[in-house]
């Protein structure tokens, strides 16, 4: 990382009583797609609204292509592309009103950039005559993006743009990213979805205004410390009452088809486990020790943060 | 007997039919999740199940109403929660649980019989008189989804009400779905999150308006031979041919 597209140093913003950034650090790199994530309410947006020059910050400096967030605001409006968690657009200005609008806005045309847009455009175009407003919410996400990217802008801000979206629209999105990204458009993506957070180059845990960790998405796995065990039964749910009776359990989490546990390391073997279920009445189980992924980490993280 | 029997339901608006003939059946207890793409047709149908719009044919009997001709005594025995709107964030904790249950027509006395037992589960004892607005998120969500239960419906759909959560809460609130499901409430529940699929009983994939595959989690897997059910979604919603819209 030689240049930084998106440098943040002790960023701070509060609202009223309302402390939504508590010191926040950043460097994302020039060609990095770089992912934010963290539940609704833990400061994401407002980091991307500072970042973006839609609000200013109380504390801290930002960065944008090397620009100060406040004072050089106009230079950076002109090189970021930004598609706020809310659907922003022009809900009485057809399809095709709204992508000129922006283009024009930007003083550019949609053929300037056409091949860049060109996949999303396609998919728009046999509505390009309809009211924005009466888009479905996957078309909604596309005409957003298409705007987004409709001056070539070489920092892309996305907050939120897949939640409520259906996992192969998901997927097919992140394709859509990869490519924008190998044209050289760097990218700050937010989602609350752990499975997106592989897909990132680094990303960022936050939570209550605060980073947690940052890395890429390997090592936070492996910064995991204590054993993670994954424990399978038919009925799961009658499972997690008595592991979490159990005195060195540390969390016990549902995780789709089975049940996440974590112990210091070398508190428990998987015998151990056996025998407390089976004391307790629960036999058929079966138990593996396996490798977290970021989600254990999330989850074993914001357990720290609430016994602090 | 069966918490929901739908048969043949179908909506269209105008030429474009947005519910193509569905059948299936929910058992008294179950937790059903009812999945599909953006665009499949969850939400018409959803509405129709919980009487809010009027098939086009077809039947739907819902906590032993009929969807069509009884869609008033349906509302009054379902609960229904969504992460988009719960509940009234300028009123207090307190007023919006009189407010439900007036709505979902409980008696001042049922109200105030089931309230202080409800708030004491949930921790909220002390922040009663608190604007729903100034709560965390894990925990409006938890008080709107016991909003949606407090009058003991049969049944409580819940429409993507984990959207947005972080990843600890989300579990918690499935902890609390299965413990209404224990106490015999039937859940009906759509999510994009496939691992909360693997939580259902039984779970059904809705593709282009139809039901394209409807099992258990475990057979699902087994039928696809593959090991979660993001990759089964994956498999049978990509056989979708109309667009998003």
């Amino acid at each position: 990382m030689d240049r930084m597209a998106i440098a943040a140093h002790g960023l701070k913003k509060h609202y009223g009583k309302v402390h939504a950034l508590k010191g926040i650090d950043i460097d994302v790199g020039e060609g990095e797609i770089f992912g934010l994530i963290g539940a609704d309410g833990s400061g994401k947006t407002s980091l991307f609204r500072i970042l973006t020059t839609l609000i200013v910050p109380d504390e801290g400096t930002a960065t944008v292509n090397g620009f100060d967030v406040v004072r050089d605001f106009w230079k950076i409006r002109k090189e970021i592309g930004y598609m706020p968690g809310r659907f922003s657009l022009y809900q009485d200005l057809t399809v095709r009103e709204n992508l000129d609008f922006f283009a024009t806005v930007f003083n550019t045309s949609i053929q300037e950039n056409y091949d860049l847009i060109r996949e999303i455009w396609v998919q728009l175009e046999p509505f390009s005559t309809r009211r924005a407003g009466a888009l479905s919410g996957g078309m909604k996400q596309k005409l957003a993006l298409c705007c987004a990217l409709v001056h070539r802008p070489s920092v892309l801000f996305l907050d939120e743009p897949t939640t409520g979206v259906d996992p192969v629209s998901r997927k097919e999105f992140w394709t859509m990213l990869e490519r924008f990204n190998r044209e050289g458009i760097s990218i700050l993506v937010s989602t609350p979805y752990m499975d997106e957070a592989e897909l990132c180059d680094r990303i960022a845990l936050i939570e209550d205004g605060r980073i947690l960790e940052i890395g890429s998405p390997g090592e936070l796995s492996g910064r995991f410390t204590g054993d993670l065990w994954s424990i399978n039964a038919d009925r799961l749910n009658r499972l997690l009452p008595v592991l979490k009776k159990h005195p060195l359990v540390e969390t016990c989490f549902s995780f789709g088809s089975s049940i996440h546990l974590t112990t210091e390391a070398g508190a428990v073997t998987e015998k151990d486990l056996i025998s407390w279920l089976g004391h307790h009445g629960q036999g058929e189980v079966s138990i593996q020790h396996i490798s977290p992924t970021i989600e254990d980490r999330f989850l074993s993280l914001s357990a720290e943060g609430e016994h602090r | 007997m069966s918490a929901i029997t739908v048969t043949d339901l179908t909506k269209k608006f105008g030429s474009f039919t947005a519910v193509d003939h569905i059948n299936f059946l929910v058992k008294d207890g179950e937790i059903f999740g009812f999945l599909g793409a953006n665009g499949a047709g969850k939400t018409t149908a959803m509405r129709m199940l919980t009487g809010l719009l009027r098939p086009t044919a077809g039947t739907g009997i819902v906590a032993g109403y009929d969807i069509r001709k009884e869609s008033e005594k349906v509302k009054a025995n379902i609960g229904y929660m969504s992460q988009r709107f719960a509940l009234y964030g300028d009123m207090t904790v307190d007023e919006n649980i009189r407010l439900f249950g007036g709505i979902y027509g409980m008696t001042r006395r049922e109200i105030q019989g089931k309230r202080d037992k409800l708030l004491d589960n949930l921790g909220l004892s002390t922040q009663r008189n608190s604007l729903v607005s100034t709560l965390p998120l894990g925990w409006k969500q938890k008080l709107a989804f016991s909003v949606s239960i407090f009058h003991s419906p049969r049944i409580v759909f819940l429409d993507e009400p984990t959207g947005g959560v972080d990843p600890a809460s989300r579990r918690r609130f499935w902890e609390m779905i299965y413990e209404a499901a224990e106490s015999g409430i039937t859940v009906f529940v759509t999510t994009h999150y496939m691992d909360e699929a693997e939580y259902c009983d039984r779970v059904s994939i809705m593709v282009d308006g139809r039901i394209e595959a409807l099992d258990t989690p475990g057979r699902l897997k087994e039928e696809y031979q593959v090991s979660s059910m993001d990759e089964v979604f994956q498999m049978i919603a990509r056989k979708a041919q109309r667009t998003a819209d």
